[in-house]
């Protein structure tokens, strides 16, 4: 893991471009690559730009998904029909999706994190191979794994039927893999000299577990929960499926199946820009709660965030 | 790495003390991983299950339902004959689907590569002290539901929308094209531009993680930049890629909502479609589970090969 490259990379490239200052900037060999932040600037436009103009859509007074019309909160609460607020089906997809993500990350992170420590220390058969199937639950398709759960819940566990409890055994399974992978790439991080000198130290298992690992896995255990719960905000297919009714369909469904009925509109738009509202406020409680529990190692703000984004 | 009962045993000198302390030990880890592994047996493992039995099962005529059939012994091939016959029969339909998917996919792919590596390249490299920045730039749709971005394109893609609005006035195209009525090419952008953020983290975390001493050997040993990229970065490049490609594959594979969102036409359809598509229809939801099983199948490979990959280098580091 790269702490400090950002800088280091600065200070070579900064001197040498002094020393070869007098070359023609074409033959420089340490030249800024222009073209290349030029197409990152195209690419960043591209893949931004559209995200701006659907929120300012939301705010948009006609009922035009098209024609940007002025500004209103017509949308998302003015509208006595069709707001976020007034309409029913919108409104409680808000707080399913809440209901969702909430339940989700409580069970799912305290599993994931036991299951990672005891997968991590106990050697065998039994352990190596369900590490193998908990990282296969995190590659498999999530549309093969949605229509397990679908048949699962509508032919064999048929007490479960499809709808909120569904879709939180869904998700869990689903994202039990995040807290499970991160706290055991941590694990192997921190190493056994702590454990050791605890053990020598006198304290039992247990205390060891709560004195010393816990609170060394802290950060890992936070950023997995952070990510499981951006996850289900962000979630479609396994709710999609495992859905039954207006009072258990979350707000990526709402906005599939109402534009793809044909009944899209601004108040779409405003239900989108209030998921967007909330991963944004969660991704940067997340950034600030990491960086404050990491803030005695030497983890830099770019490394926060790409651990924060699961990109390790 | 090793549990620590031998070296307690060596420094104590009595091997039947030291076993007898490592017991309480390892039950300690067991119980700590046994509801995770039940979890994950019952509903990771027993559905999968499930779907193979019904997938290997009978249908009830009389309600058109599936009936699973839990003894491997009394499977029936009727679901599977069905679904080969569709797949590779004289005159079947889901034949020209899957190499649709695979044709859109590889199309998709390929694109998100071409794109995403220049830019997490650039990123990682050259940015600077606006590294943040653009780091916060290149995750923000990271953050930003794939709906919402779906809906996005779906405003600018109307016929009256901003996108025709701008060939049109710059004389590209004389009447309004109609983006959102089954053209393959919006769809395949479509894939590209909902998968592409996951594709740039994994490269953005792997070129950045790259030792930035064996660039500058190269450069000082003379190659230009060009070849220094050819030579040094793109082989160490190698292991991020491969993970990247993986990891906006196998989603897109099972995508069935950016097609329906952003053309909804038949033509358009991916294999996605037909097997959600099943699954609610009576009569056909055993096919639409074997015929999920055989995708899985299919991309088991390419899912064994990211499992073996990632405990490799999860070991390296240790």
């Amino acid at each position: 893991m790269t702490t400090a490259s950002a800088t280091t990379d600065r200070a070579a490239a900064g001197a040498p471009a002094r020393r070869t200052a007098r070359l023609a900037p074409w033959r420089n060999p340490w030249r800024h690559p222009w073209f290349l932040e030029g197409f990152t600037w195209l690419y960043l436009i591209w893949s931004l730009a559209p995200i701006v103009i659907a929120v300012l859509f939301s705010f948009n007074k006609g009922k035009s998904q098209a024609t940007y019309q002025g500004l209103s909160w017509r949308w998302y609460f003015g509208d006595k029909v069709n707001s976020v607020w007034h309409n029913p089906q919108l409104h409680s997809a808000v707080i399913e999706t809440l209901r969702l993500s909430a339940y989700t990350t409580i069970i799912a992170v305290p599993l994931g994190v036991a299951f990672a420590l005891g997968i991590n220390r106990w050697r065998g058969r039994v352990p190596s191979t369900f590490n193998y199937v908990m990282i296969l639950s995190f590659v498999v398709p999530e549309l093969i794994f949605g229509v397990a759960m679908f048949f699962v819940f509508t032919q064999l566990f048929t007490s479960v039927h499809l709808g909120t409890l569904a879709e939180v055994l869904g998700l869990v399974t689903w994202n039990v893999s995040w807290p499970a992978i991160i706290v055991q790439a941590r694990l192997v991080g921190i190493g056994k000299q702590y454990e050791e000198a605890s053990a020598d130290l006198g304290s039992t298992q247990f205390q060891t577990m709560r004195r010393v690992l816990l609170p060394l896995l802290t950060p890992a255990i936070f950023a997995s929960a952070i990510l499981v719960f951006s996850g289900v905000i962000d979630d479609f297919v396994i709710v999609d499926l495992l859905s039954s009714n207006a009072a258990n369909t979350p707000m990526s469904v709402i906005i599939y199946s109402t534009q793809h009925g044909g009944n899209g509109g601004p108040a779409l738009n405003a239900l989108a820009t209030i998921m967007l509202v909330m991963s944004f406020v969660v991704a940067a409680l997340g950034f600030l709660g990491y960086r404050l529990m990491t803030r005695g190692e030497r983890i830099d703000g770019q490394q926060a965030l790409v651990t924060i984004a699961g990109g390790d | 790495m090793q549990t620590n009962a031998p070296q307690r045993r060596a420094r104590r000198g009595r091997p039947g003390k030291a076993d007898k302390q490592a017991q309480p030990t390892r039950l300690f880890w067991v119980l700590l991983a046994a509801p995770g592994i039940i979890w994950l047996a019952l509903l990771f493992i027993v559905p999968f299950y499930a779907v193979l039995a019904i997938g290997e099962g009978k249908l009830n005529r009389l309600f058109e339902s599936p009936v699973a059939v839990y003894n491997p012994l009394k499977w029936s091939s009727a679901n599977l004959s069905h679904v080969l016959h569709d797949l590779f029969g004289a005159g079947s339909f889901a034949g020209p689907i899957a190499v649709r998917t695979i044709l859109y996919v590889a199309a998709a792919s390929v694109l998100c590569l071409l794109i995403g590596y220049p830019a997490a390249y650039f990123v990682s490299r050259f940015a600077g002290r606006r590294k943040g920045l653009f780091l916060v730039l290149l995750i923000a749709p990271f953050w930003i539901s794939y709906m919402m971005r779906m809906l996005a394109w779906i405003d600018l893609l109307q016929t009256a929308g901003y996108v025709n609005r701008a060939l049109s006035d710059l004389h590209l195209i004389s009447a309004p094209v109609n983006w959102l009525g089954g053209k393959p090419l919006t769809v395949i952008l479509g894939l590209v531009y909902g998968y592409i953020p996951y594709l740039i983290l994994v490269l953005y975390a792997g070129l950045d993680r790259i030792d930035t001493s064996l660039i500058e050997a190269g450069r000082d040993l003379g190659l230009s930049r060009v070849q220094t990229f050819v030579r040094v970065t793109l082989p160490l490049s190698r292991q991020p890629i491969l993970t990247g490609m993986l990891i906006t594959v196998l989603p897109m594979v099972g995508d069935y909502f950016t097609n329906q969102l952003l053309s909804g036409a038949p033509n358009t359809s991916m294999i996605g479609n037909l097997i959600q598509g099943q699954l609610g229809t009576p009569g056909l939801e055993g096919q639409g589970a074997m015929l999920s099983l055989l995708l899985l199948v299919v991309l088991l490979v390419p899912m064994i090969y990211y499992v073996v990959a990632t405990n490799r280098s999860s070991r390296e580091a240790a």
